[in-house]
């Protein structure tokens, strides 16, 4: 489904990923671990089709993925590092604009993804009066509001607390169902049972791949 | 394998856009009332300045009206992708389903109506103020009405370019001013024109001509921009 071949990404005079490779079929996820500086945005990134890499290719299905970017971005939820709420929406708001992108009715679908990551109470609050874990959970909502079969996940569980922690299994297991695929970056286990693991080794060295086995999870 | 997300039409989606800043404009008030305010306080700074001559003040009053429509209108370009880039908003409106030249076009006609508009609706007062005649009025409002849209389109394009580079907010004026000028010249010599009897009907086909001009290239070149800013 999605298979990466040797992705090389220069950040100024320094080579961040060298020769990177994946494959993940429908249903499959991976874990990019590795430690700070090593490049897993960068990575996630350019699966994004937000960056061009300097080596190496995507390819969805087959097709070079970054070949037409715009086409590539409806396959795409992508989860950066800030939640890229505008404070001075309201939740409801905020979550408008990501549903009618995805081809949904702007007000039911915020509502349905509101629901499933427990913001309904909050829907009519301004962001910025949204605590962090609760600023994350909007944009994990805004990542389900996407309906792509691609998540890009940047430390989605930055700031949530155990039982959001629940939710966010609640929504992987049902993407990973419905034959999605994630990728994350993560510092700390994540609820994704049997994911693959990709350590990323920083500047030097190569990159490992290797089968982790997260049962305590399951 | 899931279905590829549904995608909304593209004119549709420009308008959610558009729409997302309008309100967030209403909500943040100040930004707008801030360049109206500038604009007719520097245009009322002139009578101080020359003295309250009517005749000479009526003489400059094109010229007065324009140059503070385009200072006014370069002030909230800085954070018209600025706040974008800033909170990962633009990340997200990169990956929306719209090419990137239209996610700049929303955002140059969102500048125009929240910074635009409010300024053509202010030049009445100003250019009365200064002793335009009432005759030449309308010719200033049209002029306007086109040079503020080619301000947006240009100034959007600038915007694009400088972000993410430091010190863009100074690089700013010194990329807009000088692309500008040829609005500037068209319409101010049109009111010129207009108040000494000639024709003032060719200066606002050329402020036309440079609009038309503006409307495809600057957001395609905007759009650039955005990219290169997100890598």
């Amino acid at each position: 489904m999605l298979n990466v071949e040797n992705i090389s990404v220069f950040r100024g005079e320094r080579l961040v990923l060298d020769s990177v490779g994946l494959r993940l079929d429908a249903g499959e996820a991976l874990l990019l671990t590795g430690p700070n500086g090593a490049g897993k945005s960068t990575l996630l990134r350019v699966l994004a089709g937000l960056r061009k890499p300097e080596g190496g290719h995507v390819l969805w299905a087959g097709i070079d993925a970054l070949a037409d970017r715009t086409t590539h971005a409806a396959r795409v939820a992508y989860l950066g590092h800030q939640d890229a709420l505008k404070p001075g929406l309201t939740l409801r708001e905020n979550l408008a604009l990501p549903a009618r992108a995805a081809g949904s009715d702007p007000k039911q679908a915020p509502k349905q993804a509101m629901k499933a990551l427990d913001l309904l109470p909050l829907a009519d609050l301004p962001a910025r009066m949204l605590s962090a874990g609760q600023k994350r959970r909007a944009a994990l909502a805004r990542v389900m509001l996407a309906r792509a079969p691609l998540w890009l996940l940047d430390e989605p569980s930055l700031g949530l607390d155990t039982s959001s922690i629940g939710l966010l299994e609640a929504l992987f297991h049902a993407h990973r169902e419905t034959g999605g695929i994630i990728i994350a970056t993560t510092h700390v286990p994540l609820p994704l049972p049997n994911a693959r693991t990709l350590a990323l080794p920083g500047a030097s060295g190569l990159e490992t791949m290797e089968e982790m086995d997260m049962e305590s999870w399951s | 394998m899931k279905a590829e997300g549904m995608q909304a039409s593209l004119p549709a989606l420009l308008a959610a856009v558009i729409g997302r800043d309008l309100r967030l404009a209403l909500r943040h008030g100040a930004d707008t009332l801030g360049a109206v305010l500038f604009f007719i306080l520097a245009g009322a700074l002139f009578p101080l300045a020359l003295g309250p001559s009517p005749e000479l003040l009526r003489r400059m009053a094109p010229g007065i009206v324009w140059v503070c429509a385009l200072l006014a209108a370069l002030l909230p370009l800085d954070r018209l992708f600025g706040s974008e880039l800033e909170d990962g908003s633009l990340d997200q409106l990169m990956l929306s389903g719209l090419p990137p030249a239209l996610v700049a076009l929303a955002k140059m006609i969102a500048h125009w109506l929240t910074t635009g508009l409010p300024l053509l609706l202010a030049a009445s007062p100003l250019a009365i103020m200064l002793g335009l005649p009432m005759p030449v009025l309308p010719i200033l409002l049209a002029g306007l009405a086109l040079g503020t849209a080619i301000l947006s389109l240009i100034g959007g394009m600038a915007a694009s370019i400088v972000l993410g580079a430091r010190r863009g907010g100074v690089l700013l004026p010194l990329l807009v001013l000088p692309l500008a000028t040829p609005a500037l010249i068209f319409g101010a010599a049109a009111l010129d024109a207009a108040q000494t009897g000639l024709s003032w009907r060719p200066d606002l086909e050329l402020l036309g001509a440079f609009l038309a001009g503006a409307l495809p290239l600057c957001p395609l070149a905007a759009g650039a921009g955005l990219r290169a800013a997100v890598e």
